[in-house]
């Protein structure tokens, strides 16, 4: 069961990986991923807003379909939003699974798809002002990989 | 009655989170209520111009411009998603 949440709160990392592995021996891998806040160019901070009554429906859809291809034994997909700051964790995507090409993969289809169709905007501050940060084409071509058709593409 | 709702810079522009407002006569698909919404206010228009760079939810899911638009539905307006 991949659980995921959406938070103002910083992200325990630690805490949600060492809860995939706690009382059991089926795991043979745990594969995480930790995005963070940068300070390119002077930011300041970063907002992420998102549409609640979306967000979490969007998150339990993705993590369904990240069950239905890989057999992962547990996961957790934890999103912040709200303003933070550079060197705090924006999102954590952790996959365990009984091998590691399942946790790899299935941790990799998650931040991907998460990229392109989970109701999130980020905004960035900085000294002369505050902007909207533009989507990536290259995020559309990761997904793309999944063979998924972005679901944000007329 | 449809629920509209906005987020990030289609928000801003339109001045509003969100709004609830009569299904227009004659709007029968996505595009048509976004034509409709663009001449309500100079904000309005300045959020809805460039049509490439809006994408829509109708009751949570994401949809084309030309998927049905009825009665009692909420309708989401954002610019593309940019998060993890």
């Amino acid at each position: 069961m991949i659980a995921v949440r959406v938070q103002a709160e910083p992200i325990d990392s630690a805490a949600a990986i060492s809860a995939l592995t706690a009382g059991r021996d089926d795991v043979g891998a745990v594969v995480s991923f930790t995005g963070f806040v940068r300070a390119d160019d002077g930011l300041v901070a970063l907002t992420l807003e998102h549409y609640p009554a979306m967000t979490e429906r969007a998150l339990a859809t993705i993590a369904a379909e990240a069950e239905a291809r890989w057999p992962v034994t547990g996961g957790s997909v934890v999103h912040r939003v709200g303003r933070m700051l550079p060197g705090e964790a924006i999102v954590l995507v952790a996959v365990a699974s009984a091998h590691r090409a399942a946790a790899f993969d299935a941790a990799a289809f998650l931040m991907d798809w998460l990229k392109t169709r989970a109701p999130f905007w980020k905004s960035e501050e900085r000294a002369g002002g505050t902007t909207w940060v533009t989507a990536k084409a290259s995020d559309d071509t990761a997904a793309a990989r999944w063979e998924l058709v972005p679901a944000q593409s007329d | 009655m449809i629920e509209l709702v906005y987020f990030a810079w289609v928000r801003e522009r339109i001045g509003v989170d969100g709004e609830i407002l009569p299904l227009p006569p004659g709007a029968a698909t996505v595009g048509d209520l976004l034509d409709w919404l663009a001449t309500r206010s100079p904000g309005h228009a300045a959020a809805l111009s460039e049509r490439a760079a809006i994408r829509v939810a109708v009751d949570q899911s994401f949809v084309c411009f030309d998927a049905p638009v009825t009665d009692g539905v909420e309708v989401a307006i954002f610019p593309p998603v940019t998060g993890g």
